[in-house]
């Protein structure tokens, strides 16, 4: 995935995918484009799949060829006998007796088995791999339930154990609120958002995105409540999830209510009146969450700190809408992160109406292309439709970018609002190429005599490898108008379509702030 | 559940390598596998395999496997005639090498050398007669292992032939082998030319009998320290065996020459034995099969029983399945030729003498054996490398047998199929290439690998019994 990233940055090349030769990337390649008859291959095998123009592509064979020679070169750099790697899990147990966790990220045909294995072998598992089944699902929680073990996943992107992070995940400070999410990029933003307004966790545990469907049962995050309950460490529960299915929401809150510790329950877009219980607090959004989570840790009642507008963001807002022309009234959200997206969906109709995506809230606002935006829009590039044959785009900022590009070229668009997530497996600098599309983009808008409003927030922590600081700095150079959270980025960007739409027609402004 | 945190937390990394790197930079400790998809890409053996691991049923079984197999005690007992020797063996019947195969399909060499086995026979008078013969399918052709006996390359044994019998003292039990001819044109190459005949012949009337009565004034030769004596001497059992074959001539000379009274038999005998580099080949095998033989039969046990090629297809057994064969197209090999062949002139991998490999020995012992590089390709670097990586996929080593390069430890031995399956990595196998027209005889030696295909098809047939016994004892239990 590294060696695509930096592939796809190379000049010339349009696109770049460096995958495994399973039957099902092979497919993707199909679809993609990339492959265009059958290859002889084996799934061992490593398919270098490239388009762009011959010169550039005959460069990247050779970068592509180097390090391969230079990975063989670390295996054998020792003298003499070269040992060879352990290649299973059961030879990987032999060397490192006291394992207790297996950390799998196989392509998603394999998965299960490498899973199952784990268990058996009496080891944890994160299963980060997606394209899991649910039957393989439910048959490893029930494995992982007999023998006391837990599943973390499939397609659990991030978790912090003990302070260490896994998958993509931040490095968070540690502290005593303890999460279990079945969102990854949830699990991102609490995580970060406790550590930014200085506070730490314990233990932050993903479960999967499916975890919570009646056929699963909620067996992960009902042992991570549990665990959590028990853990020394821990002070505060933080719950995440889209809403599960009634039942379960009860079966959840009941075990929550058990715990005997504070719970904050964030089960985005739930009816917050079915989210009561002794120990029990709502948390409408991901922000308020990390809020309450945080006011409870320390003693207080976790009813306080709703998000309130400041001058210094009246001024700014202010001050950016002043800029734009008359016409000018969408906004277009432009995500990474599936769950950001959809937090941005949530605030967004409750501002300003329905909102097309091509991952909409109700079908009806599905976009016809899901490459071209109508009206207010928001999409998740991360999702399927878009990383078909491509690196997701918190790995690479080539799909983002362009798209950044092309919203500013439609003269209804007001805002662009977007995220952007720090932390180990995701881009080294994704400022740098993100606020130089921003750049572009403004340069495009002028062109064309308008000016745009960028609207972000950066969802890491000092301790990333990126760094928060200096990413948050690249983008407000770009002139980015940043928010802490994801939360607070959408409901700037729905104030300023709001108040463009007032100064349009006083009619429409009334509707959109019922 | 046992909480795996707020204690000490120990990963095992499966897939993307760079998540180990955040894990190492927290301090914490994480081995990274080098991953490949199991079977190669067998998706349906990956999860048969994900079943059998750590189940205490094969774990019990193979425990017990290994143990029988480390216990086996191979003595050279004799000679005898193959008809009146090899258990189940008929009047009209032919042994092979490798997996059950019927004549339509057998390669060059292996028909060659049953003609040549019709012809010593006296079952027809001339080459196109006894092609003619074997056509008919009135003669049994029926694969050595069915009668506890193997035989390098087309591994041809008929009634009159003398076949080596290894006595294992641990079990009372026999194993047998046919005698090796020498290099160049033999019986086990497919040539059957009058000179092939006429040595058969000898074998059988002189070379069998002389040794024979020499083996029992010597009151048997144990095999084991033999062989781990050669082991020391560079050897590796199956494409070297110089060193044993000159061990086994000390063993053999002083009761040879209390018991031979004809000088001319005793130095023909010594003059034949001394010629070949590969005489002690077949001991060795038999000595293998016997070892092997002992961990066979032992119900749920993935340990790798055979492994043999009659040069179209491998096959493979499990102690623990049974009498079933797992085949897979035989694989070419990756060897250096003699002048004047090449890879167009070679046979598919042929013959049974990688019963050395799934006992332990050939490229599991390869360390003990820089020479063979010499002959088989690589450097000398390589060959302890396969020997170290064979380690990878066995139950344990066999500490009567060490490897002094690899710091005197045991042979990796007893061939976990699961592991085969699980680490995508093949046994490795050193063996003779064979041209592919009959009687040519041998043109190249080189190194191969046992293919995959046939592994996972026997973890799946493994994985299907263990699970048909798991719920039949389920369906007991509860009645």
């Amino acid at each position: 995935m590294q060696i695509s990233s930096r592939l796809s940055a190379r000049a010339g090349i349009e696109r770049a995918s460096i995958v495994m030769a399973t039957a099902a990337n092979l497919d993707l390649l199909f679809e993609a484009g990339l492959l265009e008859k059958p290859v002889e291959s084996s799934p061992s095998d490593i398919i270098v799949a490239l388009a762009g123009d011959k010169g550039a592509i005959d460069a990247a064979i050779g970068e592509v060829e180097a390090a391969l020679v230079q990975r063989a070169a670390d295996r054998r750099h020792e003298a003499g006998v070269p040992e060879i790697a352990c290649r299973t899990i059961e030879a990987a147990l032999a060397e490192q007796s006291g394992a207790n966790l297996a950390l799998i990220s196989v392509p998603g045909d394999y998965a299960a088995a490498e899973a199952f294995k784990a268990l058996r072998l009496g080891l944890n598992v994160m299963l980060f791999s997606d394209n899991v089944s649910i039957a393989d699902e439910i048959a490893l929680k029930q494995l992982a339930h007999e023998h006391q073990l837990m599943v973390m996943g499939p397609d659990c992107g991030t978790a912090i154990i003990d302070g260490v992070p896994l998958g993509f995940a931040n490095a968070v400070r540690r502290g005593e609120i303890g999460v279990v999410a079945a969102s990854g990029t949830g699990l991102q933003q609490v995580a970060c958002l406790i550590d930014r307004w200085g506070a730490g966790v314990s233990q932050a545990i993903g479960t999967g995105g499916r975890d919570l469907k009646a056929e699963v049962g909620g067996r992960t995050m009902l042992q991570g409540l549990t665990a959590l309950a028990a853990d020394t460490a821990t002070k505060v529960i933080v719950l995440i999830s889209k809403p599960p299915a009634a039942n379960m929401a009860r079966r959840v809150l009941a075990q929550a209510t058990k715990s005997g510790k504070p719970v904050v329950v964030c089960f985005l877009g739930a009816d917050p009146s079915v989210l009561h219980g002794s120990g029990i607090h709502p948390a409408p959004t991901l922000d308020a969450a990390a809020r309450i989570a945080i006011d409870l840790s320390q003693g207080c009642n976790g009813r306080a700190i709703p998000a309130t507008p400041n001058d210094g963001d009246n001024v700014a807002i202010a001050a950016e809408v002043a800029h734009l022309e008359p016409g000018q009234r969408f906004v277009r959200g432009v995500y990474s992160g599936g769950t950001f997206c959809y937090e941005a969906l949530l605030l967004l109709s409750a501002a300003l109406g329905p909102i097309m995506s091509s991952t909409p809230l109700d079908r009806s606002c599905v976009l016809a292309d899901p490459w071209r935006s109508e009206g207010h829009t928001v999409v998740d590039l991360g999702d399927d439709i878009f990383t078909r044959g491509r690196p997701h785009p918190m790995i690479d900022n080539t799909l983002r970018a362009e798209r950044i590009v092309t919203e500013v070229r439609d003269p209804a668009v007001a805002v662009v609002l977007f995220d952007l997530v720090l932390g180990y497996g995701a881009h080294r600098d994704p400022a740098a190429e993100i606020g130089a599309a921003v750049e572009a983009a403004r340069a495009v808008a002028a062109r064309d005599g308008r000016y745009v409003v960028f609207v972000a927030s950066v969802c890491g922590t000092t301790g990333d490898p990126q760094g928060l600081a200096g990413q948050e700095a690249r983008l407000r150079h770009a002139g980015v108008l940043l928010a802490d959270s994801n939360a607070e980025a959408v409901r700037l960007a729905a104030r300023i379509a709001q108040q463009r739409i007032a100064k349009e027609s006083g009619l429409q402004a009334k509707r959109g702030q019922q | 559940m046992k909480p795996f945190f707020g204690g000490n937390l120990g990963i095992i990394n499966i897939g993307l390598a760079s998540f180990a790197e955040a894990i190492a930079d927290a301090g914490v400790a994480v081995v990274s596998i080098d991953w490949r998809p199991p079977g190669l890409g067998d998706i349906a053996a990956g999860r048969a395999l994900a079943e059998l691991v750590r189940l205490p049923i094969v774990e019990a079984a193979n425990e017990e496997a290994i143990a029988r197999y480390r216990r086996s005690q191979p003595v050279l007992a004799g000679v005898g005639a193959a008809g009146k020797t090899l258990p189940g063996m008929g009047e009209r019947m032919i042994l092979h090498a490798g997996p059950p195969i019927e004549w339509e399909r057998m390669c060059g060499p292996m028909r060659g050398a049953i003609a040549g086995a019709i012809l010593l026979e006296g079952w027809a008078a001339n080459l196109d007669a006894a092609l003619a013969l074997a056509a008919t399918g009135e003669i049994t052709f029926s694969p050595c292992h069915h009668h506890d006996a193997v035989g390098p390359m087309a591994g041809v044994i008929s009634p009159s032939m003398p076949v080596w019998i290894v006595a294992d003292r641990a079990y009372g039990t026999l194993a047998f082998s046919n005698m090796n001819e020498g290099l160049g044109k033999v019986l086990r190459f497919g040539a059957n030319g009058a000179e092939v005949i006429e040595r058969l012949t000898w074998m059988g009337s002189v070379l069998g009998p002389a040794l024979s009565a020499t083996i029992e004034t010597a009151g048997g030769i144990e095999l084991k320290p033999l062989m781990a004596q050669a082991l020391h001497m560079g050897d590796e059992l199956h494409n070297r065996n110089v060193a044993a074959t000159s061990l086994l001539i000390r063993r053999l000379l002083p009761p040879a020459i209390k018991v031979l009274r004809n000088p001319d038999d005793l130095a023909k005998v010594f003059a034949f034995v001394a010629s070949n580099d590969h005489f002690f080949l077949n001991i060795s095998m038999a000595a293998c099969k016997a070892m092997v033989n002992a961990a066979r039969g032992v119900e749920a046990s993935s340990l790798v029983t055979a492994m043999a090629r009659n040069g179209v297809d491998f096959g493979i057994r499990l102690s623990g399945t049974g009498d079933d064969w797992f085949t897979a197209p035989a694989p070419k090999v990756d060897g250096l030729y003699f002048p004047g062949y090449g890879n167009a002139d070679a046979a598919l991998d042929l013959g049974d003498s990688c019963i050395t490999e799934t006992a332990g020995l050939g490229g599991f012992a390869m360390a003990a054996a820089p020479a063979i590089v010499q002959f088989v390709g690589g450097t000398p670097q390589d060959a302890t490398a396969y020997s170290n990586e064979m380690t990878h996929i066995v139950m344990g080593r066999n500490d009567a047998l060490t490897l002094p390069g690899l710091n005197h430890t045991g042979t990796p031995a007893g061939i976990d199929a699961r592991k085969v399956v699980d680490s995508g990595i093949a046994p490795v196998i050193n063996t003779g290439i064979a041209h592919r027209q009959a009687g040519v005889g041998q043109i190249g030696a080189g190194i191969t690998r046992a293919p995959m295909v046939a592994f996972c098809k026997a973890i799946r047939a493994l994985a299907a019994r263990v699970g048909d016994e798991a719920r039949a004892r389920g369906a007991g239990s509860r009645a």
